[in-house]
């Protein structure tokens, strides 16, 4: 019995961490633009690309590439696909982040066809370890620390470093950021590259954990992630976190407790419970405080 | 228009919200270390005035010079380097942060080491913010939060300061003291361009006054002139004026 619920307990924290750090990536960025990027998505397949491509190299080398790429192409797309549209209306931005998202899958597509690839990406973690007298995977633990750290550094750069206290405050209100002088290019910039690195850091986690790359690889994780900054309270980063985590918790939850031939409605049942959170706390669990228009 | 050498300068500025004119031809100057008030009722174009200023809207026409260069087409943070701070109306505290934080953002475009016994100085000179200094911004009052955000807005070290209604929704106590730091600042030789509602209290504060109505410039000089002038009640109200505009 305590076995079971130890590593129900892991599965949910590990799958919650990969959702709680892909919904960072998202609120983020609709922090300091108010734009929800479903082209974060696609920054994930990109890195996991990576990680596919560098995977015979040594491990340091498929995951600095992984996160260069994400980097820079979440940085070239706020510079080329998104700046020029930031005085634009939301749905604008919204609509411009689906073509993106649209763009770069068929170029990649177009380039590594759409079958589905095998990437044999650090094998060793998939071995079993014993805790508590509990076996679990070595890389639902790594996933679990690798999760923790990324959160409490995100959170000491945002709370402790000069340029973490300026994109909260362009994040609370963008307006009033740039009359104290926040320059709006570099803190979304910065946002952007914030965001990749999140997105290649789930991507190396989830093709470790799954073993396949494909081009639509990174869709799922948004639009799970895009219902948890929701859940979370749009506009709050804590909130985000939380959101993914609780989402992964009621997935893992539903995929041990329901009956076989029920879980093929877990998903379906997933998005029943986020429907009942929002007509219980329509602004998210932790609501944005001086949510206001963006630049 | 001043005798003082002009710090900023705005001439035959017009700005339009879509086909809505908010400012038409409106002329204004402040001199170096002038105290000019803005008065005029809601509506009136006050803070599409300061908003002008400061980047936040652009003029559809007319020129803005701060000491001889143009600010029209400056982004806001680089208006903000050339030395002008704007206290936004209803005080943009930034809530979820601490008094401490938003006084570090306000030292923002600053790089010289003195920034910290700057910050230092002002939890002094306004102890209720050296007391809650570790507090969210949003759980001060509203003169608590006003004295913040001027504060902040000195931390930059500007040479001109845009105050938008700073008396708006407070205590008449609360107005004593910002207004009674207004003139510790200008006694200091900081310009200030300060838009009130608050009619009497900013003439009576200010070295030079302008009375806004309809977007445009009604009446300017100083207090004793404008008081003085038959029109000042159609200025100020918007009444029906014989064509008498301006005082000065």
């Amino acid at each position: 019995m305590i076995d079971t619920i130890v590593q129900i307990l892991v599965d949910a924290v590990s799958l919650g961490g990969l959702y709680a750090l892909t919904a960072l990536g998202i609120g983020l960025i609709f922090g300091v633009m108010r734009l929800i990027n479903f082209a974060h998505g696609d920054l994930i397949t990109a890195a996991g690309y990576l990680v596919f491509l560098l995977a015979g190299q040594s491990v340091a080398v498929a995951i600095l590439g992984a996160l260069t790429v994400a980097i820079v192409l979440a940085v070239v797309t706020e510079r080329v696909a998104f700046r020029p549209l930031r005085r634009a209306d939301p749905a604008t931005l919204l609509i411009s982040s689906f073509a993106l998202s649209v763009f770069l899958q068929k170029t990649l597509i177009l380039f590594v066809s759409s079958r589905p690839k095998g990437v044999d990406f650090l094998p060793e973690l998939q071995q079993q370890v014993t805790i508590l007298q509990v076996h679990v995977q070595l890389l639902e633990i790594v996933t679990i620390a690798v999760t923790g750290v990324t959160l409490v550094g995100l959170s000491l750069f945002l709370k402790h470093t000069r340029f973490g206290l300026e994109m909260r405050a362009a994040a609370e209100n963008f307006r009033v950021a740039r009359l104290l002088g926040v320059r709006a290019d570099r803190v979304i910039a910065q946002a952007f590259a914030i965001s990749g690195a999140l997105a290649a850091i789930v991507a190396i986690l989830f093709t470790a954990q799954t073993g396949i790359v494909q081009p639509r690889m990174g869709l799922p994780l948004v639009v799970v992630a895009f219902v948890s900054t929701v859940i979370g309270g749009l506009g709050n980063l804590t909130g985000a976190a939380l959101g993914g985590f609780l989402v992964g918790a009621i997935s893992v939850l539903l995929q041990s407790l329901l009956p076989e031939d029920l879980r093929v409605f877990r998903e379906a049942l997933v998005f029943v419970a986020v429907i009942i959170v929002l007509l219980l706390r329509p602004q998210g669990l932790l609501p944005a405080r001086g949510l206001r228009e963006r630049i | 228009m001043t005798d003082r050498a002009a710090l900023l300068t705005i001439t035959d500025l017009a700005v339009r919200y879509g086909a809505i004119p908010a400012l038409a031809g409106v002329d204004l100057t402040v001199g170096a270390g002038e105290m000019v008030s803005v008065v005029g009722p809601n509506g009136a174009g006050k803070t599409t005035l300061l908003a002008a200023v400061a980047g936040i809207v652009r003029p559809a026409a007319g020129a803005i010079t701060f000491e001889g260069v143009s600010l029209v087409d400056c982004p806001i943070e680089a208006i903000v380097r050339r030395g002008i701070s704007l206290v936004p109306e209803g005080r943009g505290v930034l809530a979820s942060l601490t008094v401490l934080e938003n006084l570090k953002l306000g030292a923002t475009i600053r790089r010289d080491a003195a920034v910290k016994d700057d910050i230092e100085h002002y939890l002094e000179a306004f102890p209720i913010l050296g007391a809650r200094r570790h507090q969210p911004a949003g759980r001060l009052s509203g003169g608590e939060q006003q004295q913040l955000v001027i504060a902040r807005a000195l931390l930059a070290n500007p040479k001109l300061l845009l105050l938008d209604e700073p008396s708006l929704g407070l205590a008449p106590t609360v107005i004593d003291q910002v207004y009674d730091l207004l003139q510790s600042l200008r006694g200091r030789g900081l310009s200030i361009l300060l838009v009130e509602q608050n009619a009497a209290r900013a003439l009576r504060i200010a070295d030079r006054s302008y009375v806004l109505n309809g977007g445009r410039v009604r009446l300017s000089g100083r207090r004793d002139e404008i008081i003085a002038h038959a029109d000042f009640d159609a200025a100020y109200f918007g009444l029906a004026m014989d064509g008498r505009a301006a005082a000065s």
